[in-house]
């Protein structure tokens, strides 16, 4: 069976099996949901492995018609950069089960439900980024949505329903503009050759588009993708949605399917329609720039930490989105690189501050100080991950900031010099909860507080394990995001700029 | 004088007569068999009619005539897919009308007066509401197949005038059914006199009452064009008045509240079947080449009709005004079908039509369950809680407006995807880009119904969730079933409606 269609499956299987469990029985639960969780992150590291990083054509291919009248075909298949955003997933799918243990309890609802949504949602998150129907993909995307809604709504903390209605309804606003790009895509491509939604086929229409059409069908998937991303100035809904969910939502909210917004940006903006990405660049490198520095600010002044990641979020995917419609082959790489890394630093955050939270009763960072006394381990987790967060050279996010930086140099010298002060920003906002939280004198109140316990180590080790290995030697994923952004920006005839002193000699 | 007998097909005017012979059945039990047993044969007759006319229908479905009763009746592709659309919405309306709770004991009785009271604590109850309701199926059978416009006119009262009584039929609140009841006559005669004045402006133009004939004498053009704007004009206005298109919506919010609900859900889910049936019919066969004339002014329509139902829709705090507007918003999406004037059209809005009626029925017989002391709860502030107190019916329910939302993996989702692109390949940019902005902000106030029930706590005022009766679970049943089928596998009932989706003139 393939590889792809079989990931889907397992987790929706497991939502099945934990849907059996009686409710009472919560270990049961949170066992099979683990185990389930494990099975398909082994299952995408043997996809991984099997993956051909020298061919550039899409693999692990598999192709079902599915409404056949409108030409709609589950099909799938990955490519470089899905491959990789899927292993992240999947890798990022048993953490949050098992570090987010008992955060399913508590809610509105049994864990039983929580754990259902999880494993649903993780269905959905891989068929997303292993969709090439546009038909199947947009199904996921905003089918992904209904989960996450009762993830936040159900069990996360404070202005939840609030929280949760402001996420869902930009989305499908997002997901409805989406919509009509589709039905324009479709109706183009019944006026060329016959109904389809293949990606590959769709991405020979352009030629076939005026360019007015092509600008509006290019906003329609553009916006949803920057609400979802989120780019300034559609990123209001992050905060509430981050602080209000739990830290596994959250992990899963900012790290896997925020990426569906950038990633979509390469496969469908990208691949769909080179020309009008082409005239709207400059909008976007100016939007991604703010949301850098804007970010930043935001993440200085945050006074919660849960918040004042997800400013952080905002700040970074300004830079993922800089890297991508830089066109360059390392602006491309580093963009792809970056979604990997970010995943994890923002999961290792999440995770700590969860674990801080649940302690201590409370988010503020003021409520914090002398952890790196009372709780030395989960203050060391913390660091670390906020300095992979800063982009400290020698942790993952260096090498994939340093590439994002690079590849807009060489095309766009005055946006690459001021994101680059989103860099020393990005000092200032991690060192200052750094120092509040971790160091100076115990904070009346958190002397007793419990270090981080076996289950709790045991989740958050391999996360920090792959922030420290990728950032001495990125090559592996690098080796197979290479490849397939060179191919990417190839096929819709982007060049890399040739630099011009050495052209000069 | 010459005499000729009428030459009638009777194989294809079966279902009609089967359900017209139970209508009249019922009115004989009604006259003559004893009281204990009334409901339940009543019961018997009404479902059996159904069922039998419903298998008629199909031994008949390969069959094309334009003779089925000289010239009146068209027997089509188009009209068995009507004609099977309305008989399974009925038998499933009927499983809610079975439940005689909320329907008043003694129709004929003063709202108040003691002969009211005795025969509601005598439970003295008629059950005149079997055979109306068969009568206005039959009304309904006809109306899609008329291709005449006397034919059309007969088949619109024989619709229409059971379906005012009925709607004067609840138990409680009575004076607000009856005014309901009374608004709708009123103003469904006034919209009958409209169509009657068009069909004599047309018959005036073309010398001929038979949609063949109007064709081919505006093929020919040799009428008087003045006629033919207002024919088509006064008769659009009769029709849109019984789907409920602005500016002809005004009844339908306080006739959907004042209705039984169980005839609210019949009547919504039916006459748009039957009602866009007609329209579908009589513009794609009667008044397709003069399209020039009317399509501007119903794209007008359409557009103020979705988005008037949307954006009113959001104030409401009624549940039964709520969906009324949003049935209003849906006929404005249905419409883009008509707009269209295409087989993809023709299509698109069978389809929508019947996962729309089967989504309605279900969702009117969840409204039928939620109830105090005091009979039905259709205030929305109240619903507050439900998802705690009865998790399964509200997650029904919540379903149920996820399809209304076009949510992907709901019917809905396909219905608009279909109807949106075959009005926007027909060129109707307007009315596709309406079309997502109103279901965007239609979406707005399903999710604050499904925010009510799950994310609020439940209100102390005694509302519950009345365990549902045997036939009432089997339509709810049924039609989430079909809801949830539809939107994953769609395929099969769309090859069926592609392979036969035509009209004959």
């Amino acid at each position: 069976m393939n590889a792809l269609t079989t990931m889907m499956l397992l987790p929706l299987i497991g939502s099945i099996l934990v849907a059996v469990i009686p409710s009472d029985q919560v270990l049961r639960i949170k066992q099979a949901a683990l185990g389930t969780t494990l099975l398909v992150a082994i299952s995408g590291i043997l996809a991984w492995v099997k993956f051909d990083s020298s061919n550039t054509a899409l693999q692990f291919v598999e192709s079902a018609k599915w409404i056949p009248s409108f030409g709609i075909n589950y099909a799938v298949g990955v490519d470089g950069l899905a491959i990789v955003l899927i292993l992240m997933s999947v890798l990022l799918a048993p953490i949050v089960v098992l570090a987010g243990w008992n955060e399913s309890e508590g809610g509105r609802w049994s864990p039983k439900v929580f754990y259902i949504l999880i494993l649903v949602l993780e269905t959905m998150m891989i068929g997303v980024f292993a969709a090439t129907d546009v038909f199947l993909f947009y199904v996921f995307f905003e089918a992904m949505l209904i989960p996450v809604y009762f993830l936040i709504g159900g069990f996360g903390t404070g202005e939840r329903a609030a929280a949760a209605v402001k996420f869902l309804l930009y989305s499908l606003f997002g997901g409805l503009l989406m919509l009509a790009s589709i039905i324009g895509l479709y109706v183009i491509s019944g006026a060329n050759g016959g109904h389809t939604f293949d990606i590959t086929r769709l991405s020979e229409l352009h030629m076939h588009m005026s360019s007015m059409t092509q600008n509006l069908l290019f906003l329609g998937f553009f916006i949803a993708f920057a609400i979802k991303a989120p780019l300034w100035p559609l990123h209001t809904w992050l905060p509430d949605a981050a602080a209000a969910s739990t830290p596994g939502t959250s992990v899963l909210l900012l790290g896997v399917l925020d990426k569906v917004g950038t990633f979509g940006m390469i496969r469908f903006c990208l691949a769909l329609f080179p020309d009008a990405s082409k005239t709207f660049t400059p909008l976007i490198i100016v939007l991604a720039v703010i949301s850098i520095i804007y970010g930043a600010f935001l993440a200085i002044g945050a006074r919660d930490i849960k918040r004042l990641i997800a400013y952080t979020s905002i700040s970074h995917f300004g830079f993922i989105t800089l890297g991508i419609f830089a066109m360059t082959s390392q602006g491309m790489s580093g963009a792809t690189l970056y979604m990997f890394n970010h995943g994890f630093s923002t999961a290792a955050l999440f995770l700590v501050a969860g674990w801080m939270q649940s302690r201590r009763g409370s988010s503020t960072i003021a409520d914090f100080g002398g952890l790196q006394r009372v709780t030395p381990v989960m203050a060391w987790t913390f660091f670390i991950a906020g300095m992979s967060s800063l982009a400290l050279p020698g942790l993952s996010s260096f090498v994939s900031e340093f590439l994002v930086l690079v590849g807009t140099y060489t095309r766009y010298p005055v946006a690459a010099v001021i994101a680059t002060f989103g860099i020393v920003l990005a000092a200032l906002y991690i060192l200052i909860p750094v120092q509040k939280a971790l160091h100076g004198p115990t904070t009346p109140g958190n002397e007793n507080l419990s270090d981080l316990n076996l289950r709790e180590k045991i989740a958050i080790a391999p996360v920090i394990a792959i922030i420290v290995a990728l950032g001495f030697y990125p090559s592996p994923l690098l080796n197979v995001i290479n490849p397939a952004s060179a191919h990417v920006l190839e096929v819709q005839g982007f060049t890399d700029p040739v630099p011009s002193e050495s052209a000069g000699k | 004088m010459d005499f000729t007998a009428p030459v009638l097909n009777y194989a294809l005017l079966a279902p009609i007569l089967i359900v017209l012979g139970g209508a009249l059945l019922g009115v004989l039990i009604e006259a003559f068999a004893p009281r204990a047993s009334r409901h339940n044969s009543q019961l018997f007759v009404t479902v059996a009619s159904l069922v039998i006319a419903l298998s008629a229908l199909l031994r008949v479905r390969k069959q094309v005539s334009v003779s089925a009763a000289m010239g009146s009746i068209t027997f089509d592709g188009a009209g068995v897919l009507f004609q099977a659309s309305i008989l399974v919405i009925a038998i499933l309306s009927v499983f809610l009308i079975a439940d005689q709770e909320n329907f008043t004991a003694l129709p004929a009785a003063v709202p108040g007066s003691d002969e009211e009271r005795h025969s509601l604590q005598t439970d003295m109850r008629v059950t005149e509401v079997y055979p109306l309701t068969l009568f206005a199926v039959a009304g309904m059978l006809l109306f899609p197949l008329s291709s005449d416009l006397i034919t059309l006119f007969v088949a619109l009262e024989m619709l229409s005038l059971p379906l005012y009584l009925m709607a004067g039929l609840s138990r409680r609140r009575r004076l607000l059914s009856q005014e309901a009841a009374l608004k709708y006559f009123l103003l469904g005669a006034f919209s009958s006199a409209f169509f009657l004045f068009g069909v004599a402006y047309l018959y005036g133009y073309s010398g001929s009452i038979t949609f063949s004939g109007i064709q081919a004498s505006i093929v020919g053009g040799s009428g008087n064009d003045v006629f033919l704007l207002l024919g088509i004009a006064f008769i659009s206005v009769g029709l849109l008045f019984k789907v409920g298109a602005v500016p002809f919506h005004a009844w339908s919010p306080d006739v959907y509240q004042g209705a039984p609900t169980a005839i609210t859900g019949f009547m919504a889910a039916a006459t748009k079947v039957a009602a866009f049936g007609a329209i579908l019919r009589i513009f794609y066969v009667a008044f397709a080449n003069a399209e020039w004339q009317w399509r501007p002014a119903l794209i007008l329509i359409s557009i103020v009709t979705m988005v008037f139902g949307s954006v009113v829709a959001i104030s409401q705090r009624d549940v039964k005004r709520m969906l009324a507007y949003s049935s209003i918003a849906h006929a404005g999406f249905l419409l883009a079908g008509v707009i269209a004037l295409s087989k993809a059209g023709l299509e698109a809005s069978i389809f929508y039509l019947f996962a729309y009626g089967i989504a309605t029925v279900g969702a009117f017989g969840i409204v039928t369950l939620v109830r105090d002391s005091a009979g039905e709860v259709t205030d929305l502030n109240r619903w507050s809680g439900l998802g705690k107190r009865s998790p399964v019916i509200a997650s029904a329910f919540a379903f149920f407006l996820l399809a209304f939302a076009g949510i992907p993996l709901t019917s809905g989702f396909i219905g608009k995807f279909s109807i949106f692109s075959a009005a926007y390949e027909s060129g109707s940019t307007a009315v596709l880009i309406a079309g997502v902005l109103s279901s965007a902000i239609a979406a707005f106030f399903y999710i604050r119904v499904i925010v009510l029930m799950f994310f609020k706590d439940p209100a102390e005022d005694g509302t519950s969730v009345l365990i549902p009766s045997g036939l009432t679970k089997t339509t709810i049943a049924i039609t989430s079933v079909i809801t949830l089928v539809l939107g994953v596998y769609p395929a099969p009932l769309i090859n069926f409606i592609a392979s036969s989706a035509f009209f004959i003139r």
